[in-house]
C-alpha cells in the first residue's frame, strides 16, 4: 500500500469558486493509503510546492496526487518538485479539477461530486504506479534546416553562430526564397535584396554551414538528437566546384523561351541558367525540360563554350545520408494562383496580375528594370487599382479560410511606392477590412492615405471586365452605399498566400503534424510556438503560419535558441513512460509497428529458452526506447495484449475506470 | 408574429446563415440590378441580421432583384443574398394574400440548368 498525500489546488477562484476545496481535501482523507490531504490558494507557487514538499518528508509518502489544472500546464511542476523532496518523479498523479471539472460546471454541489471522484481516480492509479527512470541517449551535434529562404538561413545563421554545423536543404537552384524576390520591405522600405542577399553571403562563407542547393530530403529515420537524412541532390548538369557563375553559357544558349521562375512567369529565361545576379550558390543549372541537349542530344552550346569544363550532360541524381540531433523546417510558403476566381479576369486579362508579380514589376532587377510598364502593352499605368483579400478569408471553397496577414501591408507599400514613383498614378484600393497590428505598421498605412493620397474603397470588388482596352473595376463602396466601376490601366490582386506544397511530403517524412490548410501545426500555440510536436523538429517561418519578415526572422532565431538548446547537451533524457512488449506474449504479429507514428517498433528474432535445454527463435517487438513517445496507440492495437505503456499500464487504466464506476 | 419570430422565419425560409456575413460588399459589388434596387444586397442580409423585419418588408428592390444568383455565387462566406431576398418576396406575397405561382404557368419544358428559385422567384414576380 502506497502513502498516498493528495494537495487540493483552489487556482485562486479558478476551482474553489465552483468546487468546494475544503470538503474535497476532508473527505478524501478517508480514503485507504492517504496519510495526509491539505488545499492551497496557489499549490504551484513556491510556497504551495513548499507544502508538497514538507508533506513527503515529514509523513514519507510514496506517492502524491494533486487535484489543480491539467497536466499539460503543471505535471512537469509538481515532478520535479517531489524529485527534489526524494520522491520519484513519476510518482506523481494530476487530477484535473479545473478544465475537467470547475471550468465545465456551474453547479457547485455537482461539481464538488465530481471534483472527488476524479481524486479518488487518481488515487487509484497512483496506487499502481512504479517509479521509473528516464533512459538516455546520444546526440548528433548537427542541425538540419529544410528550406533556404531567409527563415532558414536566419536559423542556420544562428546555430552556427554558436559553433554547431549546419546544412541548408534548398530545393531551388539557389537559397533566398521569397524575400530574393521582393522589392521593398515593409514598414521602413529598405531594398530587400540590400538586407538579404549579405545573409546569403555570410551562409556561403560560413565554414560551419553546408548549403546543399537543388536538393530534396527523401528520407529520414531516427528520433530526436539521432536523425539518419537521406538527401537527394538533383543533377544539376553543371559541376558546382568547377562553374565560376561567368554566365557565358547563358548568353550562349539558344534555348531562351523558358519562363523564368524568379520573375513569375514575367519574361523568359534560357535554359542553363543562374535564377538571379545575387544567387548563392553562383552556379548556373540546366532545366532538363527546356534543354535541347538533353531532349535531342544534339547542341551542346555550353558545353563548348564553358572555359571551365562544367558542363556535364551526363550528370545524374545522388544521394547523400547525413546524421543530425535537430531538424528546422522552413519550407515556405507560395502565392495562391487567382485563376479560380474568374471574377477578376486573372487568366483572361495581362494587366490584372498579382502583388508577387507587380513586386518583380517595380525591381531594378526585375523584366522591366523597375519602370512601372503594363504587361499588355509596356505603358505607363496610369489608374492602378489593388484588390484585397484575393482568396483570403474565402470559406466558399476558392480560397483560403485564414487571413494571410501579409497583404494590407504589402499592399500599402505597393501604394505608397507607386504614388512616390509617379505622383500621376491614380491608385485605388478595394479592402475589406485593414489589419495592421505591427510596431509602426498602422503609422505606415496611414501615411499611404495621409500623405501619399492613396484612395482606400470600403468594399469588394464583384467583377472586372474589359472595355475598350481599360480594366473596369466594378465594386461595392459601402462607406457612400454605392456600386463603383473604376477604369483602370492595372489591376493588382493581393493574393492569399498558402503553404509550399511539398511541406505536405516533408511533414510526412518527418511524422509532424500539419492542419487542414497544410500549415505545420506547433506543439503549443502559446507556450511551445516553435516546437513541432515531435520531438527535435522545429518550426520557422510561413511553414507555420502565416507571418512577415520580422516575425518569420524572430521565429527563426527561437528556433535557433531551441536547436542550440538541444545540440548543447550530450545526452538526452528520454520519457520513461514509454511502451514495452511482455515478450512471452508476443505472436509477432506486426501491428503494433503498423500503427506507431514514430517509426519507434520494429521486429527482432529472439531465441527462448523452452525448457528441457530447447530454445525457439521468435519473432517479437522491440521499442526504441529514444523514440516512442508514450501515445500508447499500440498497447490498445495489440491483439495478444502483450504490449503495455509504463507510467499508463492497461492495470492502472482500468483501476481508474474501476474507480469512476464505483461512484 | 412577433418581429422575433418574423426574423427566425424569414432565416429559416432563406436558409442562410446571415451572421456568417464578413461585410465585405462583393454581392453589391457585382449585382447587376444594383442601381435598382432601394434596399442593397448587402442590406438584405445585414437587416435581416439586425431584424429591421419592417424595412425589409417595406422595401421594392424584391421586384427588381433578378434571382440571377450573382452575389451568392460570388461571396466567399458562403452567404446567399439572394436566398434572403427570396423569403423576403415569399413573406410579402403571402401577405399579400396570394401565392403568386400556379402551376399551369410553369412551361412544360424548362432549361434544367436554370436555377429553381429564379424560376420560382420569376413566377412570384411577375403574377404579383
Amino acid at each position: 500500500m502506497q502513502r498516498i498525500g493528495v494537495f487540493i489546488c483552489w487556482c485562486g477562484s479558478n476551482i474553489a469558486a465552483t468546487v468546494d476545496v475544503e470538503r474535497v481535501s476532508e473527505v478524501i482523507r478517508s480514503e485507504p493509503g492517504v496519510v495526509f490531504s491539505a488545499n492551497y490558494q496557489y499549490m504551484c507557487s513556491e510556497n504551495g510546492q513548499q507544502l508538497v514538499k514538507n508533506a513527503i518528508k515529514e509523513y514519507n509518502l510514496t506517492a502524491v496526487v494533486i487535484g489543480s489544472c491539467s497536466p499539460r500546464m503543471h505535471e512537469a511542476t509538481f515532478r520535479k518538485a517531489a524529485e527534489e523532496a526524494g520522491l520519484n518523479p513519476y510518482m506523481v498523479e494530476i487530477a484535473n479539477i479545473r478544465e475537467h471539472c470547475s471550468w465545465i460546471h456551474k453547479d457547485r454541489e455537482e461539481a464538488t461530486e465530481k471534483a472527488l471522484v476524479l481524486v479518488r481516480t487518481a488515487i487509484a492509479k497512483v496506487n499502481l504506479d512504479a517509479p521509473l527512470q528516464a533512459g538516455e541517449s546520444p546526440v548528433t551535434k548537427r542541425a538540419l534546416v529544410i528550406g533556404g529562404g531567409i527563415a532558414g538561413i536566419q536559423a542556420a545563421l544562428d546555430i552556427a553562430e554558436a559553433g554547431f554545423e549546419v546544412d541548408i536543404v534548398e530545393k531551388n537552384p539557389t537559397i533566398g526564397g521569397r524575400m530574393a524576390q521582393l522589392d521593398k520591405t515593409f514598414p521602413t522600405l529598405d531594398c530587400s535584396a540590400c538586407i538579404l542577399t549579405p545573409k546569403m553571403v555570410d551562409c556561403a562563407q560560413n565554414e560551419k554551414i553546408d548549403i546543399l542547393s537543388y536538393s530534396e530530403v527523401e528520407e529520414v529515420k531516427g528520433f530526436v538528437g539521432n536523425f539518419s537524412v537521406k538527401i537527394r541532390r538533383k543533377a544539376r548538369y553543371v559541376d558546382e566546384t568547377k562553374c565560376t557563375g561567368c554566365k557565358v553559357c547563358m548568353e550562349k544558349c539558344p534555348s531562351k523561351k523558358g519562363l523564368n521562375e524568379f520573375n513569375m512567369g514575367l519574361n523568359n529565361r534560357t535554359a542553363i541558367y543562374i535564377p538571379f545576379a545575387q544567387a548563392i550558390p553562383n552556379v548556373a543549372v540546366i532545366d532538363p525540360e527546356q534543354c535541347i541537349k538533353l531532349k535531342t542530344g544534339k547542341c551542346g552550346i555550353c558545353q563548348k563554350f564553358c572555359g571551365v569544363g562544367a558542363i556535364d550532360y551526363t550528370m545524374k541524381d545522388e544521394f547523400i545520408e547525413r546524421k543530425y540531433g535537430a531538424i528546422v523546417v522552413a519550407t515556405g510558403f507560395r502565392p495562391l494562383k487567382p485563376d479560380k476566381f474568374n471574377e477578376y479576369g486573372y487568366a483572361d486579362n495581362k494587366d490584372v496580375i498579382t502583388s508577387l508579380e507587380l513586386e518583380r514589376l517595380m525591381n531594378a532587377a526585375g523584366p522591366t528594370d523597375g519602370v512601372l510598364l503594363r504587361p499588355s502593352d509596356g505603358t505607363h499605368p496610369k489608374v492602378i487599382t489593388f484588390i484585397q483579400c484575393v482568396g483570403s478569408r474565402d470559406t466558399s471553397g476558392c480560397g483560403k479560410p485564414y487571413c494571410s496577414k501579409i497583404c494590407c501591408m504589402y499592399t500599402a507599400k505597393h501604394a505608397m511606392l507607386i504614388r512616390e514613383k509617379y505622383p500621376d498614378t491614380e491608385v485605388h484600393v478595394f479592402y475589406i477590412d485593414v489589419r495592421t497590428p505591427g510596431k509602426n505598421y498602422d503609422e505606415f498605412y496611414r501615411r499611404a492615405v495621409e500623405q501619399y493620397g492613396v484612395d482606400y474603397i470600403k468594399g469588394m470588388v464583384g467583377k472586372v471586365y474589359n472595355q475598350n482596352g481599360k480594366l473596369m473595376v466594378q465594386g461595392s463602396n459601402l462607406i457612400d452605399n454605392e456600386q463603383v466601376v473604376i477604369p483602370s490601366d492595372l489591376v493588382v490582386l493581393a493574393t492569399a498566400i498558402e503553404p509550399e506544397p511539398s511541406v505536405r511530403k516533408v511533414a510526412t517524412l518527418l511524422t509532424a503534424s500539419i492542419d487542414t490548410n497544410n500549415f505545420l501545426t506547433e506543439s503549443h500555440a502559446k507556450l511551445r510556438p516553435v516546437e513541432s510536436p515531435t520531438a527535435g523538429v522545429y518550426l520557422a517561418g510561413v511553414c507555420q503560419g502565416p507571418k512577415d519578415i520580422p516575425e518569420t526572422v524572430s521565429q527563426a532565431s527561437a528556433c535557433a535558441a531551441k536547436v542550440i538548446g538541444l545540440l548543447v547537451k550530450d545526452k538526452l533524457k528520454t520519457n520513461p513512460c514509454i511502451a514495452h512488449p511482455d515478450e512471452s506474449m508476443c505472436n509477432g504479429c506486426s501491428q503494433c509497428a503498423n500503427v506507431c507514428a514514430y517509426g519507434a517498433i520494429t521486429y527482432v528474432d529472439k531465441e527462448f529458452r523452452l525448457g528441457g535445454g530447447k530454445t525457439e527463435v521468435r519473432r517479437v517487438a522491440s521499442v526504441n526506447p529514444a523514440v516512442c513517445q508514450g501515445c500508447g496507440a499500440c498497447t490498445v492495437t495489440c491483439p495478444s495484449g502483450a504490449m503495455d505503456l509504463s507510467g499508463f499500464s492497461s492495470g492502472q487504466i482500468m483501476s481508474e475506470v474501476e474507480a469512476i464506476c464505483k461512484m | 408574429m412577433t418581429r422575433e419570430e418574423q426574423k427566425e422565419n424569414l432565416l429559416r425560409m432563406s436558409g442562410t446563415d446571415v451572421r456568417k456575413c464578413m461585410k465585405c460588399g462583393k454581392c453589391s459589388g457585382r449585382c447587376p440590378a444594383y442601381h435598382e434596387m432601394d434596399i442593397k444586397p448587402h442590406q438584405f442580409v445585414s437587416l435581416l441580421a439586425q431584424g429591421k423585419i419592417e424595412k425589409l418588408l417595406s422595401g421594392k428592390a424584391i421586384w427588381s432583384c433578378l434571382s440571377c444568383m450573382a452575389c451568392v455565387e460570388r461571396c466567399p462566406r458562403g452567404v446567399a443574398p439572394a436566398a434572403v431576398v427570396e423569403a423576403v418576396r415569399d413573406t410579402v406575397v403571402r401577405m399579400q394574400g396570394a401565392n403568386g405561382i400556379r402551376a399551369e404557368d410553369i412551361p412544360p419544358i424548362v432549361d434544367e440548368l436554370i436555377p429553381q428559385q429564379l424560376l420560382v422567384s420569376a413566377y412570384r414576380k411577375y403574377n404579383k
